[in-house]
């Protein structure tokens, strides 16, 4: 009999689907087909493709994943497939073990990684020189290559599979389930983890109304900022009179400091596209929008490949699996403006204008795109959405707090040992992300502050740490869920210096509409730059604090309304700061560089001159017989002379 | 046309033409085309946004306004190589302001500006997403993780 090559062709003659002539259990088909006949043949060649597409434990194939996300791909993975495809070939074992590009695990701190699968077995900061030993000693050999394992900064133990370092025991992770495992350019993967059941459930068992109920039921509030609940946008959307009907999916992922949403996009973009046909057919829409940066340029190429496909085989277009549903996704490079992550300014941006933000009412659910109704939420909020409908909302509602269902992608960067990205049920604590998942400050360093929250959050200091993560204690303690990036800080960060970083972020980032954040934004970061050059005025803080209320309650939208937040929470938490650069000229982290001296200690010196040659403007003079001086007025504070001595010589104050 | 005349005409001004009919009445084109525009030219010459605005029926302050609004969209000839700093924020905590020096050191030039020798645009970006290699920077479509100054120049010496 013919085989099947791939999950994609029909198992035999009987098989009438295309996206002319649907089959309305074409989804359902992919993983336990054939439905329409009973042959065991078909039956047990669809099997052999799940097993190989999935590799579990007792498949007679191997797999060898390399993640190729920005991530591990600017380290070379790309090249590492290559060299892999070869050594397997050489070693005759082209037959057994295929190899696998994935998307991003989250762990870039580690990163080339590899896996070998079923085996889970996880190696990390793999080199080209490391793949003929891994051919040789795991897939011929069956050992583990124990110099490539992961080894815990905390324990010292080295983590045998992926399962059991902590980075990814302490995660629950139901976005970046596929994320690192599957092809993201190949729907077939996406199939074999039951991908587009949520949609075809959603499609053939409910009604518009009974999604919207569900998701209501499920409590998932939009993963973008705000944490609006999502099922109550999508009934107001669906509720606006009109039979022209928008989806929108925000992409523009602009905080500095967090990634999910590229990830997201780059390792499973099936899931986005899924998470909105489910919301498209809710509110009754025909055509949807990915807005996407043109700064993710390979998050956009893996969206184009994943819209292609679903359109071959019949999931987007006309008549989709028979239920006369007709839906579209088209895709928009942002052309780099953060204000259009706010939703009417990025409607502007799609319809070709200006990114600049509207007055609400009317709401972009009465009138957003072209005048018409529309429905925005951001990548991970639709990413959770087909999870809901392949488990049931009872299941999702199941994690989380309260208020706060579900679970939440945090990017944990900074001065921390592991970097990377961290799904965890809402509610869990700061302490239990950053030192358990985290693994603790870099370099043994002491913990000072958190930034959650981007631009629009604040920090965090050690008394809170104990706090559960979610929308509502979050903005009680004066910072914000946001868009999920944690930055973590320690003994060496200057708090001041962390405010005048956002302001100046967000005062180049107002699009200049409304007055107060315009200008507002603007004199806060004069004051901000003042203090820490060493020129803070006695009345700064009280003038920040009467601006930061100014430009929160006049500004338009979320850009304005959240700016003075880095500035309040510092000034709420560490105000000492503040103080000491205002008072007593002095900047206790000894990062702002205008308040800073270095001199030479002449009893420590040993005037082997390695200062003065690696000085970049030449201020340091001193010989054999002469002691080596820092000429201050010619100084520009770089510390090169300190990091550059070996006997500990050059003197900060 | 003759033979002579085709050579007259500059193959830039034949694909933007082609560009301006594909989008000819579609809804939200403008950004598009000045992205295909730049793409051609790139950078957006005034005489190109001069004709965006006659083949899409736009005034040309409206095509001004949005090709100032976005950071994408230049106004100037950039180098041969655009390099994208990364000042976000992990970038920022792990030195990125250092690394920034050093290229501006060896390059000569401050934040938008394209070398003497048209090598290089240097711009500052706040955040190219792969915060969990900073500090990070990128040249063209490749980034580059773990900075520390002292890998600048190596890196560098890569491009033309």
């Amino acid at each position: 009999m013919k085989t099947m090559k791939t999950l994609l062709d029909p198992c035999c003659g009987r098989c009438t689907h295309t996206p002319e002539t649907p089959c309305r259990d074409y989804v359902r088909c992919q993983t336990e087909g054939p439905l329409c006949h009973d042959d065991p043949a078909c039956r047990m060649e669809r099997e052999r493709l799940l097993r190989e597409l999935k590799t579990e434990v007792g498949s007679q194939k191997q797999a060898v994943l390399f993640c190729t996300g920005t991530g591990c791909a600017s380290s070379g993975s790309n090249k590492l497939i290559e060299i892999m495809d070869a050594e397997i070939k050489k070693a005759g074992l082209d037959v057994s073990v295929s190899t696998r590009p994935t998307g991003c695990h989250g762990f870039c701190e580690q990163g080339p990684i590899v896996i070998i699968e079923p085996a889970k077995t996880f190696y990390t900061r793999v080199k080209a020189e490391d793949i003929p030993e891994i051919v040789a000693k795991d897939l011929v050999g069956g050992e583990r290559v124990e110099h490539l394992l992961y080894v815990d900064p905390t324990t010292g133990q080295a983590a045998t599979t992926y399962a059991n370092a902590p980075f990814y025991a302490k995660q629950h992770r139901i976005v970046l389930h596929n994320c690192g495992h599957i092809n993201p350019e190949r729907i077939e993967d996406y199939f074999a983890q039951d991908g587009y059941r949520g949609f075809a459930h959603a499609l053939q068992d409910m009604k518009p109304d009974e999604v919207i109920e569900e998701v209501k039921r499920s409590g998932l509030r939009g993963r973008g900022g705000a944490g609006f609940p999502t099922g109550l946008k999508w009934g107001l959307c669906r509720q606006s009179a009109g039979d022209k009907k928008y989806i929108i999916c925000n992409a523009d992922e602009g905080d500095p400091g967090a990634f999910m949403d590229r990830s997201v996009l780059e390792g499973d973009p099936h899931s986005v596209l899924e998470g909105m046909m489910i919301a498209a057919y809710a509110i009754g829409a025909d055509e949807g929008y990915i807005y996407c940066r043109a700064e993710y340029p390979l998050a956009i190429k893996r969206l184009e490949i994943a819209i292609k496909q679903a359109e071959e085989v019949g999931l987007l277009g006309d008549n989709i699996l028979a239920s006369g549903f007709n839906f579209r996704i088209y895709i928009k490079a942002g052309a780099g403006a953060f204000v259009c992550g706010e939703e009417t300014a990025l409607i502007a941006s799609i319809e070709g204008k200006r990114g600049m933000p509207k007055v609400r009412p009317p709401f972009p659910a009465q009138q957003g795109l072209w005048g018409k109704p529309t429905n925005n939420n951001n990548v991970e909020t639709y990413s959770n959405v087909p999870h809901i409908f392949r488990h049931g909302a009872d299941w999702y509602a199941g994690f989380g707090t309260e208020k706060s269902k579900g679970t939440k992608i945090f990017a944990l960067t900074g001065k921390v040992n592991n970097t990377g990205l961290v799904e965890v049920p809402m509610g869990m604590s700061l302490r239990e992300i950053i030192f358990d998942i985290g693994g603790g400050i870099l370099g043994g360093k002491k913990f000072k502050a958190v930034q959650i929250g981007g631009p629009s959050g604040g920090c965090l200091p050690e008394s809170l740490l104990d706090l559960p993560v979610d929308y509502d204690t979050l903005v009680q303690a004066g910072a914000m869920v946001g868009s999920g990036g944690l930055v973590v800080l320690d003994e060496t960060t200057c708090m001041v210096d962390i405010a005048r970083y956002f302001l100046n972020f967000t005062q180049k980032e107002s699009c200049g509409k409304c007055t107060p954040c315009r200008e507002g934004t603007k004199r806060m970061l004069e004051i901000l730059v003042r203090i820490t050059n060493g020129e803070g005025k006695e009345e700064d803080i009280e003038t920040l604090e009467k601006l930061a209320g100014v430009v929160k309650s006049t500004s338009l939208c979320g850009l304005g309304q959240t700016a003075p937040n880095p500035v309040l929470a510092t000034l709420k938490y560490f105000r000492h700061e503040y103080e000491a650069h205002i008072r007593d000229k002095q900047c206790p982290a000894h990062a702002c560089s205008a308040l800073l001296t270095y001199t030479i200690d002449e009893e420590k010196c040993k005037k082997c001159g390695l200062c003065a040659k690696n000085c970049p403007v030449k201020c340091i003079t001193g010989d054999k017989n002469t002691p080596y001086r820092i000429d201050a007025s010619a100084c520009i504070k770089c510390g090169t002379c300190m990091e550059k001595c070996k006997f500990g010589a050059v003197v900060r104050a | 046309m003759c033979e002579l005349c085709q050579d007259l005409i500059d193959p830039k001004e034949t694909k933007l033409a082609e560009v301006l009919a594909g989008y000819a009445g579609r809804k939200g084109a403008l950004i598009p085309v000045l992205q295909k525009a730049q793409e051609i030219y790139g950078y957006l010459p005034a005489d190109v946004l001069r004709r965006i605005g006659r083949g899409l029926k736009i005034p040309v302050a409206r095509v001004y306004g949005v090709a100032t609004f976005y950071a994408q969209f230049r106004l100037t000839p950039m180098g041969q190589n655009v390099l994208r700093v990364c000042l976000g924020t992990a970038c920022h905590v792990r030195g990125g302001a250092k690394v920034l020096e050093t290229i501006e050191q060896e390059l000569g030039v401050k934040d938008g500006g394209t070398t003497e020798d048209q090598r290089f645009t240097l711009e500052i970006v706040a955040c190219i997403g792969a915060c969990g290699l900073a500090p990070t920077m990128m040249i063209n479509d490749q980034v580059y993780g773990r900075l520390a100054p002292d890998k600048v120049a190596g890196i560098l010496a890569q491009y033309e």
